[in-house]
């Protein structure tokens, strides 16, 4: 079929939705939002159109990347803008839709933005809200805006335009278009992807393959599933300029299978691309065809590196390999392969459809464009953000995130999961780029941000990554199988108060033989949560060890809780709380923990209202 | 030590095998790469993989019974004992971890008197850990069967358990 059909026949599609003569709304149905209980909102918002009788059509859209806002609804009236309300349950979205549709009041109280043209009294717009207004968007373009199981909305809105520009471009132009953007791998080590492209077409070799890295593994984690539920399409689109670019006719998604919603919109939205010519022979009329396959991951940390994720595909162990060779010129099944993770060909779609000089001029000097985060952890405001490269950390955490919980001081963030870093607070004017992030001992990573206060033990987080690393390890290289799980073992004794001072020596030592003698950057880098944190805050390792203490409240054996008779006004929700009984007081009367009873638990200290509580 | 991964089943207790590989056998041509979608596709019908399913495989692939062994005990997600009927998951990632997961999961496994990977005797619920779900925004996370539970506390996650039991209750009753 002729694009320029598909396309008219797309943008009619959408102008019927935006001239919609009726009220429309849109619920966030991500995992996120589902998680949060927009399956409520939605049986809700349908149960009140019926029962009162009221116009209206439902739309279900991914995340918009206001996780804390959760479950989400946006209502809009025909002309008017989409108004959203957030924190949403079934009674409070059966009164905003009788109060809206019925008696033209908006409920300007419990709404928390609005998107388009005409104002919304006394609402701020999406763009100008404190954490949307530092981000910018090219990988989430659409996400929260289009149905991303309908294949009309992405190409209204400029979907698979880039694919028709590549297919009137010769291979080695559209690498060079790649290579001016200066986009680099967003999985994390952030390699030139034109650079990368390149290497894949011109390894001599018969068949060639293009693998989506979608098996995003770091704890902490979440843009690319958030990518494919909300816009499939533009990472496919990606896909398949990178196939056309290096010359191949296969393609393979590896998908963690923990993501089934984020799998089965990739089957709808590969049934609609045969549907529309985009997959097969001949698309779009061209010489050029492509297949792409869906493969399962099965739960391997270790399969997110290029050689074991390969190994895996093929149907065994996802073992990594030496390399060379590299995959570029022997990778699946012996053939030249390139691999890319998701934000990458998201990217690739934005830069061939707008170019790569519009792309290069986001960003810095070394790392071009823009980088999406899972912002999580201790900060108030949580979600999926983008941000352009070179933002400083204090702006993502205190103008994005809006900070830590009131009354706590911030302490540290991590970026990169177990491959990263702990970078501490008085750090935070860092420029955030691939290279700066490096110099301080983290990482890029694929995106994980996790934010940490003072609840946070920094022996215990490193100690947790060790747990996750030294159960991932495949067991190949015998530094990182035993390195890790010695590091762990140190790390146990150092929570339980028997670590001894030689202890830190000892880990530095180990450390550097893990990232010396493995294969693959399981190994290599799982060394440096504890790295950091011996190198930013040693004076911890050094209060477990020599005075037996941990202050943040977590390793058990180093502390316990103690009530404050002044601060506490005997309200007993303490001793509700307690399973064991340990807590007693008279009602209105300070209380008291037995130590010898306390499990240590913490539901008193959560529960205090007063922070009566105290960690000692 | 490793345990032995299977245990003795009782005679006659196990599923019908047989069966689901000749309806199994219909959607895969038998090649190497199948191994892990037919392994999926089982442990999908069981719950779990019996070791008869992964002889079965061994033949139907022509693989030998170590190479399809050894791929099962390599991932995650393969479990080679039966399932409670509510598998309850609890994200160990670091946004989880950061927000108290441990101290969830403490009290999931007191309630439950069962460890990560054990069935209840009730054969109601078996307790895993998952690495990360991605919903880190809002953590901590639980996810009982396919459904998705987020911003959980203790006395809410027990609540949730409680329904579960009580329903079941209702049922058998």
């Amino acid at each position: 079929m002729d694009f320029t059909l598909i396309k008219e026949r797309a943008e009619k599609n959408w102008r019927a939705l935006e001239n919609l003569r009726q009220p429309l709304i849109q619920i966030g149905m991500g995992t996120c939002g589902k998680a949060a209980g927009a399956d409520e909102v939605y049986e809700a918002a349908k149960q009140t159109l019926k029962e009162m009788n009221l116009r209206g059509r439902i739309l279900q859209v991914g995340c918009i990347g206001t996780c804390y806002l959760e479950p989400m609804m946006a209502v809009r009236k025909p002309g008017g803008p989409f108004i959203y309300y957030g924190n949403l349950t079934a009674k409070r979205t059966e009164e905003i839709l009788l109060s809206y549709l019925r008696h033209d009041d908006p409920k300007s109280e419990w709404a928390v933005c609005f998107i388009g043209e005409e104002p919304a009294d006394g609402i701020p717009r999406f763009e100008d809200l404190p954490m949307i207004k530092p981000q910018v968007r090219i990988a989430l373009r659409n996400c929260g805006i289009i149905d991303p199981e309908n294949i009309d909305h992405y190409i209204a809105r400029g979907g698979y335009s880039g694919l028709m520009r590549a297919l009137r471009m010769n291979s080695g132009e559209v690498i060079q278009e790649i290579k001016d953007s200066g986009l680099r791998g967003r999985g994390g080590a952030g390699f030139p992807t034109g650079m990368k492209w390149e290497f894949a077409r011109k390894a001599p070799g018969q068949a060639r393959y293009i693998i989506c890295n979608a098996d995003e593994g770091d704890p902490g984690a979440f843009m690319d599933r958030s990518l494919l539920e909300g816009d499939p399409h533009s990472v496919l689109e990606g896909m398949l300029i990178g196939a056309y670019a290096i010359g191949c006719n296969d393609g393979y998604i590896y998908i963690r299978a923990e993501y089934p919603l984020a799998i089965k919109r990739l089957e709808t939205a590969l049934v609609q691309m045969k549907e529309y010519g985009l997959l097969g022979r001949n698309i779009l009329g061209s010489q050029f065809g492509f297949q792409i396959h869906i493969k399962e991951g099965a739960g391997a940390f270790v399969c997110g590196e290029e050689t074991a994720l390969m190994a895996s595909i093929a149907g065994g162990r996802g073992m990594p390999r030496s390399r060379p060779p590299f995959p570029a010129s022997k990778g699946l099944w012996g053939n030249p392969t390139n691999i890319n993770n998701v934000e990458t060909l998201t990217n690739v779609s934005a830069i061939l459809a707008q170019g790569a000089i519009w792309f290069a001029g986001c960003g810095t000097e070394k790392s071009k464009g823009t980088k999406t985060f899972a912002l999580a952890g201790k900060v108030e405001r949580t979600g999926l953000i983008e941000v352009p490269m070179g933002i400083r950390l204090k702006e993502i955490i205190d103008e994005i995130g809006g900070g830590v919980a009131k009354g706590k001081r911030v302490k540290a963030v991590q970026t990169g999961g177990p491959s990263g870093g702990c970078i501490p607070a008085d750090l935070f004017d860092l420029p955030v780029d691939y290279e700066s992030l490096a110099a301080v001992g983290s990482i890029m990573g694929s995106g994980g941000m996790v934010v940490m206060d003072e609840d946070a033990c920094m022996v215990d987080i490193p100690r947790y990554f060790l747990s996750f690393t030294a159960e991932e390890s495949c067991g190949k290289c015998m530094p990182c199988r035993l390195g890790t799980r010695q590091m762990l073992d140190i790390l146990n004794d150092i929570c339980e108060g028997k670590g001894t001072p030689e202890d830190l020596e000892i880990l530095k030592d180990v450390s550097e033989t893990i990232q010396k003698g493995s294969l693959c950057g399981l190994g290599q880098t799982a060394p440096n949560p504890v790295q950091t944190t011996l190198r930013y805050f040693r004076s911890e390792y050094e209060a477990h060890i020599l005075r037996k203490r941990c202050e943040a409240g977590v390793c058990k054996p180093l502390f316990h809780y103690e009530i404050d008779p002044e601060a506490c006004n005997g309200c007993g929700v303490c001793s509700k709380k307690c399973s064991v009984g340990a807590i007693t007081g008279e009602k209105k009367k300070p209380h008291s923990i037995e130590p010898d009873r306390c499990t240590k638990c913490g539901a008193c200290y959560e529960a205090c209202k007063f922070q009566a509580v105290h960690i000692c | 030590m490793e345990q032995a991964i299977y245990q003795e089943l009782p005679v006659g207790s196990g599923p019908d095998i047989e069966g689901l590989f000749n309806e199994i056998s219909k959607g895969f041509k038998g090649k190497p790469d199948e191994l892990i979608p037919m392994l999926q596709r089982v442990q999908r019908a069981l719950g779990f993989l019996p070791e008869q399913a992964l002889l079965e495989i061994a033949r139907h692939t022509g693989l030998s019974a170590a190479r399809v062994f050894g791929t099962a005990t390599f991932y995650a997600q393969f479990r080679f004992q039966p399932v409670g009927k509510y598998i309850i998951r609890v994200c160990r990632g670091t946004a989880c971890h950061v927000k108290g997961s441990y101290r969830l999961l403490e009290t999931i496994e007191d309630y439950l008197q069962a460890t990560p990977g054990q069935m209840t005797p009730d054969g109601l619920f078996t307790i895993e850990t998952v690495a990360c779900f991605g919903c880190c925004a809002l953590a901590p996370i639980m996810v009982v069967n396919d459904s998705v539970y987020g911003s959980l506390n203790r006395s809410k996650a027990l609540k949730l358990l409680d329904e579960i039991r009580g329903r079941e209750a209702g049922v058998h009753s």
